[in-house]
């Protein structure tokens, strides 16, 4: 039977909407199902993101508006899966779409239903802080920009359909089944805070100053329900105390769940400095148990958090909450590290609430007939991060288990990846590539040019005069027609606009309506269906920056409205065609390293039928995880890898290079070409490839601490690992004595290594199973048994190993050598500690190899982070990405990460990849830079200046533009002292026209 | 009637933009003076168009952009606020540096764009009408911030501007980091003098004239201007008309 070239995507949120833009954009139809109305998920609701505080709803935007119009997603809101059958390459689903009671092809967005309605409803999107109507949309930067009927508090008066004059609101439109034919799916379900009413001892629900985390991320939203004022709800008082209490809900199996959430250490710190920023001096205390920084720069921003922000950390669980009668403010009673009581009073808790499988897990798992995990998210393993046991059916984000946003992009991309398998033989067959007729030729041609006005209803129209605004754009040079529409932007303008271009001979458009931001693209897309090319359109905002914002003052409104147009006009007379041109693309992957990374990337390409070259430093293909034999879960690691080695062997198309060192790297995205040289040999080997995946891992902390390496009996935990698996002696042991954080988050090494804690777990586990009798002791900073891991440490002080914290300032000591190893400890509750060991193991971090990495980093230049490992484009967004175009990463060539991790980073890299191998070209040029070789003097500046890496010296020492590379930001253009590069479309000429038409001439 | 001042704002497409049209949907309302041209990144404000823009007799100008490290093209940002540093310090030879603005806009703050403009427009009010409108003032000021663009688009200042950040971040050619403060006082200098020696160029273009004329005309020390055309005569921009008795008259060279 022939696979199907779809895929379902369930669960819109950043997981979902990532995953779906990776498939749209390597050949597959996707269907994106989401049951709110609107795409964005979780994220869209945040304020800000750690560790580096970005603005959450602007870098979610763009890419959900890029879902949103791309032709090869169709979304389906407010829609829930009744059924599935079928299998891997042929499953059929029964989709119910739920009715909105609004037509969603003929609802432009306007708003003018919801301002009309007389019946308040409670914001959920604000966590019910404030209130919107019956007829609502979700948030207002919504995808789609879709208004819906809420049955539970509209109580049918009418007067919605009333005002729509875009005739969408049909209170007799029903729900409708469909079914959709797809060959594979990924779920991406998100999750659900834990409802923290259910811990009594707190208050929530019953406090008023008490809320949530995500409550209290929409109160420091500027688009928040207090406009970004943080107020108490008890009084709207300002607070100039508030406790932040971390784990509610987590790694308290009693009340709440066993594992740990993962990512409320992080957001929580995050609240703490935001709220700090807000309100000037606010005291903000964090009470937690360990913090679980295990991310990368994660650390550091804890240290920010307190050194710069006075962020106050107490290391104490508190047991409850007393509201103070009266002024309602909180009374905290805690106990300090050195033991004493003490009673504060706050004036406002954040419950730092943790994760939850989403409420509808297990009907969906019903559904796909797919297995939960105890704790009832979607059940994966450990070294299948994005796989449900079902084949053909994926999972990603934090419906398998609780984990932050890049995490959650990774596995998005992971899971398309595996979808990229499955379905590599049916791409392309369902998309549909639109034919367009060819481009006029408009040169030489007079300037005619057509513009047309969009009342939007009333929006617009009820505070603009818009015949005023038609009747003064007839005036304007070169304009020869114009006109005002109820909805320039409904499918019926969209062809009337097509008959005026013909029929006036128009070669330019202006469209004077809303955003260009959501609506450029659809008259762009217009303007080229009738022959034009889409870069003589031209869009003024008249609406979302005037007549919305100067309601009050219509005359004004009209006068700006009129200006715009003018302004608009300038520019358009200047636009020209602008030309893409195709770049053939190299079907092939060079990936630099052969440990479980490289190798899985290599495994996932070959199946999708590209071809490899797989370069390796070492003599032998496996890298960091030949030294490890089990996962603390309990898989066998040297089984796994193995097997892996063996694929890749056994693969023709993998030409796997070992005791290879790279050379040089030339060319850009679609056609690099590298040189490498085998075994230091002269003979050089040049290697041609359309993309590069960066997976050289990092290596073990060789310590210089404790005397290892002088005395026997210190030895590392890869060492003692070996020696458990490998039937080594422990018979004259009886005591044993870890340490962790050896060489990592210290001044050197400022970074968590994420992995130790666990590793030292999982040893001391499997000891005391072989050996019961033997004293196991763990001395720790924090324990980062971060998810479901928490499991084990639980199980590790149940089996009578020994948990002792150390301070930063106070590491363990080492007293004496002679005959047993004496360790000197200072602990706050129990004061001097001296420890008696055999042996002494030293958990040591990973790093990243800092010369390797620079002579890397430098041949494709791109960036590493302070601790030498490679910088991401983006830390939330683009994980796995380089900022350079066709350069990818994964695996501790990232930053420390589980085998699990990695696995996921590769099958990751592997899916933004082959975005650009799927195609057999790429499409280059439109809104790029260019330089006129005349003026440049070859300083260089746009070289350096250019993030992109796109702008290199020719031969000549002129600057040349790698078109596939420019992303048309103009910052060359802007920084040229000779002025010899021009931005296409944004041309200095077309700037200054639009400056002297607002200053009141047109030049000519 | 009161002055409504003529208020042009650069919007960057992914933040700023978007926390206007947030303001909209919101519906905040702000004074109607601003008007908008949208670019891709803040970054590409060429330092031009903010004398164009006064010579077309806008009253106020505002660039805005992404918060730092929220940048859509990573770093564009920085590279504005570099770019609009020098702007305002050559603005300020003509006493108009409070006329423009640099602020940062996210997505999600459609109240801060709202408050922003309507907080721009009041002191542009309270600055008043642009003084190039004044026809009393307009003749000088005008050839005064024609010598700011002039110095604006040099090679020399834009040739430093372009590498502020390389150089006081990151590192110049000895693998040396350049202090800030001895970054400004090399930069501080080339601004104020590439404005004089472009001032002496506009007014050699209309007539002939001493050292001493110039001196008096742009209230310098004598020594100064003279070392200033000789650096000028070096660059071809200015030569020796004649000499009337012991004094030498000098003319502009510039091409129209």
């Amino acid at each position: 039977m022939e696979k199907v070239g779809a895929v379902l995507v369930v669960g819109a949120g950043i997981g979902g909407s990532q995953a779906a833009l990776d498939l749209a954009d390597s050949g597959y139809k996707v269907y994106l199902v989401e049951s709110s109305t609107s795409i964005g998920g979780v994220m869209a609701q945040l304020d800000k993101t750690f560790p580096t505080n970005d603005c959450a709803i602007c870098i979610v935007s763009p890419k959900l508006v890029e879902a949103g119009r791309h032709p090869n997603i169709e979304i389906k809101i407010k829609s829930e899966i009744m059924n599935v059958s079928g299998e891997v390459g042929n499953f059929n689903i029964d989709l119910m779409e739920h009715t909105l009671f609004i037509d969603q092809e003929k609802c432009t967005g306007c708003g003018i239903c919801g301002q009309e309605c007389p019946v308040e409803a409670i914001d959920l999107f604000n966590e019910g802080l404030s209130s919107n109507s019956a007829t609502s949309v979700k948030y207002p930067q919504a995808v789609p920009l879709v208004y819906a009927i809420n049955r539970d508090y509209c109580i049918g008066c009418g007067i919605c359909k009333g005002v729509c004059q875009a005739k969408a609101i049909d209170y007799k439109l029903k729900s409708k089944k469909t079914q959709l034919k797809v060959g594979s799916v990924i779920l991406a379900l998100g999750f659900d805070e834990f409802e923290a009413d259910v811990l009594k001892q707190y208050g929530y629900g019953k406090y008023k100053n008490v809320v949530s985390s995500i409550e209290f991320e929409r109160i420091l939203s500027a688009s928040g329900p207090y406009s970004g004022h943080v107020l108490r709800s008890s009084d709207g008082n300002v607070p100039q105390k508030i406790a932040f209490l971390q784990c509610v809900g987590s790694r308290d199996p009693k009340f709440g769940k066993e594992y740990c959430s993962s990512v409320c250490c992080m957001y929580t710190a995050k609240e703490a400095v935001i709220a700090k920023e807000h309100t000037e001096g606010l005291e903000a205390t964090i009470f937690s148990m360990d913090i679980r920084a295990y991310g990368k720069d994660f650390d550091k921003y804890i240290e920010r958090a307190k050194e710069e922000y006075g962020v106050k950390y107490v290391r104490s669980r508190i047991s409850s909450i007393e509201e103070i009668p009266g002024t309602k403010d909180l009374k905290l009673t805690y106990e300090t590290e050195e033991g004493k009581i003490i009673s504060e009073i706050f004036d406002m808790v954040i419950l730092g609430v943790g994760l939850t499988p989403p409420k509808d897990a297990s009907k969906i798992a019903d559904t796909f007939d797919i297995d939960l995990n105890k704790y009832g998210f979607i059940k994966t393993q450990p070294l299948k991060p994005v796989e449900t046991g079902r084949p053909g059916i994926y999972v990603c984000g934090a419906c398998s288990s609780p984990k932050d946003i890049p995490e959650t992009v990774i596995e998005a991309s992971a899971a398309a990846g595996k979808v990229n398998i499955d379905l590599s033989p049916a791409r392309g067959t369902l998309v549909t590539t639109k034919k367009y007729p060819d481009e006029i030729d408009v040169s030489g041609q007079p300037i005619r040019i057509g513009v047309f006005i969009c009342h939007c209803g009333i929006n617009i129209g009820g505070y603009v005069d818009v015949p005023a605004v038609v009747k003064y754009a007839e005036t304007l040079p070169d304009v020869a027609y114009s006109e005002r529409n109820l909805y320039t932007c409904s499918a019926d303008t969209q062809s009337l606009i097509q008959e005026k271009i013909k029929e006036h001979k128009l070669n330019r458009v202006i469209v004077a309506s809303c955003t260009p931001r959501t609506h450029e693209p659809l008259f762009q897309e217009t303007i080229r269906e009738i022959g034009l090319n889409k870069y003589l359109f031209q869009m003024t905002n008249i609406r979302d920056q005037c007549s919305w914002v100067h309601m009050r003052e219509p005359e004004k409104a009209t006068e700006k409205a009129k200006d715009l147009v003018r302004m608009a006009v300038a520019k358009v007379r200047l636009n020209t065609p602008l030309s893409t041109v195709p770049l053939k693309v190299n079907p092939s992957a060079l990936i630099i390293g052969g440990g479980v990374a490289g190798m899985t990337a290599a495994l996932n390409f070959s199946q999708q039928g590209f071809k490899i070259k797989l370069i390796e430093k070492d003599k032998k293909l496996g890298g960091f995880s030949s030294k490890i034999y089990k996962t603390i879960e309990g898989d066998d690691i040297q089984e796994f890898l193995q097997e892996l080695i063996n694929n890749v062997e056994n693969e023709d198309l993998i030409d796997v290079y070992l005791g290879a060192e790279i050379q040089d790297i030339d060319g850009y995205v679609g056609n690099f070409k590298t040189t490498i040289i085998q075994d230091n040999s002269k003979k050089k080997l040049e290697i041609e490839h359309g993309i590069i995946i960066v997976a050289t891992g990092a290596k073990e902390y060789i310590p210089k601490e404790y005397e290892y390496g002088v005395n026997p009996n210190v030895i590392t935990q890869k060492e003692l690992e070996n020696r458990l698996f490998n039937k080594g002696n422990f018979s004259n042991i009886k005591s044993i004595v870890m340490i962790q954080c050896v060489g990592s988050r210290n001044e050197e090494n400022p970074y968590c290594s994420r992995i130790c804690c666990s590793e030292a777990i999982k040893n001391a586990i499997r000891l005391k199973e072989q050996y019961p009798d033997k004293e196991i002791s763990i001395l720790y900073r924090d324990i980062r048994t971060y998810g479901f891991k928490e499991k084990y440490y639980r199980e590790a002080r149940e089996k009578g190993i020994l948990f002792i914290r150390y301070k930063k300032e106070s590491p363990p000591e080492l007293i004496s050598n002679k005959e047993r190893i004496k360790i000197n400890l200072k602990n706050e509750r129990l004061g001097d500690i001296l420890l008696d060991s055999d042996l002494l193991v030293l958990s040591t971090g990973m790093i990243a190899p800092s010369k390797e990495n620079e002579t890397l980093a430098k041949l494709l230049k791109v960036p590493l982070n302070e601790d030498k490992f490679f910088l991401e484009a983006h830390v939330k967004l683009r994980p796995v990405d380089f900022a350079t175009e066709g350069i990818f990463l994964c695996g501790t060539a990232h930053g420390p990460a589980t085998i699990g991790e990695s696995i996921a980073q590769a099958n990751s890299a592997v899916s933004r990849a082959t975005i650009i191998l799927s195609k057999e070209t790429l499409m280059i040029g439109g809104i790029v830079s260019s330089v006129d070789k005349d003026l440049c003097t070859g300083c260089k500046i746009c070289v350096r200046i250019c993030p992109f890496n796109a702008i290199i010296k020719d031969d000549e020492g002129y600057a040349y533009v790698q078109e596939a590379l420019c992303k048309g930001c103009g910052v060359c253009g802007a920084s040229c002292p000779e002025k010899a590069i021009s931005i296409k479309h944004f041309t200095n000429e077309q700037i200054l026209s639009e400056i002297y038409a607002l200053g009141g001439n047109i030049i000519e | 009637m009161s002055f409504e001042p003529k208020i042009l704002g650069f919007l960057c497409n992914w933040c700023s933009y978007a926390g206007a049209d947030l303001a909209g949907v919101s519906r905040i309302q702000y004074p109607p003076n601003i008007r908008v041209i949208r670019v891709m990144c803040s970054g590409r404000v060429d330092p031009e168009f903010i004398f164009d823009g006064f010579e077309a007799g806008i009253d106020g100008i505002i660039v805005m952009g992404c918060h730092p490290g929220d940048c859509h093209y990573l770093e564009g940002n920085y590279e504005a606020e570099k770019k609009f540093n020098m702007v305002e310090k050559l603005l300020s030879f003509v006493d108009m540096n409070e006329r423009i603005r640099l602020e940062w806009v996210s997505a999600s703050e459609g109240n801060r764009f709202a408050e922003i403009v309507t907080e721009f427009t009041d002191k542009i009010k309270e600055l008043g009408p642009s003084p190039v409108k004044d026809p009393s003032k307009a003749n000088v000021l005008l050839k005064n911030i024609n010598a700011l663009k002039m110095s604006a688009v040099s090679y020399r200042l834009r040739a430093l501007v372009g590498r502020e950040r390389a150089l006081t971040e990151q590192e110049n050619i000895y693998g040396e980091k350049v202090s800030l403060e001895r970054f400004n006082d090399v930069f501080e200098n080339a601004i104020f003098d590439e404005y004089v020696r472009n001032r002496i160029v506009l007014s050699l273009k209309e007539d002939t004239k001493s050292v001493k004329d110039l001196a008096i005309e742009l209230n310098m020390d004598p020594s100064k201007i003279l070392s200033h055309i000789l650096i000028l005569k070096g660059r071809s921009q200015v030569s020796m008309d004649k000499i009337v008795g012991i004094t030498p008259l000098y003319i502009s060279t510039l091409e129209e």
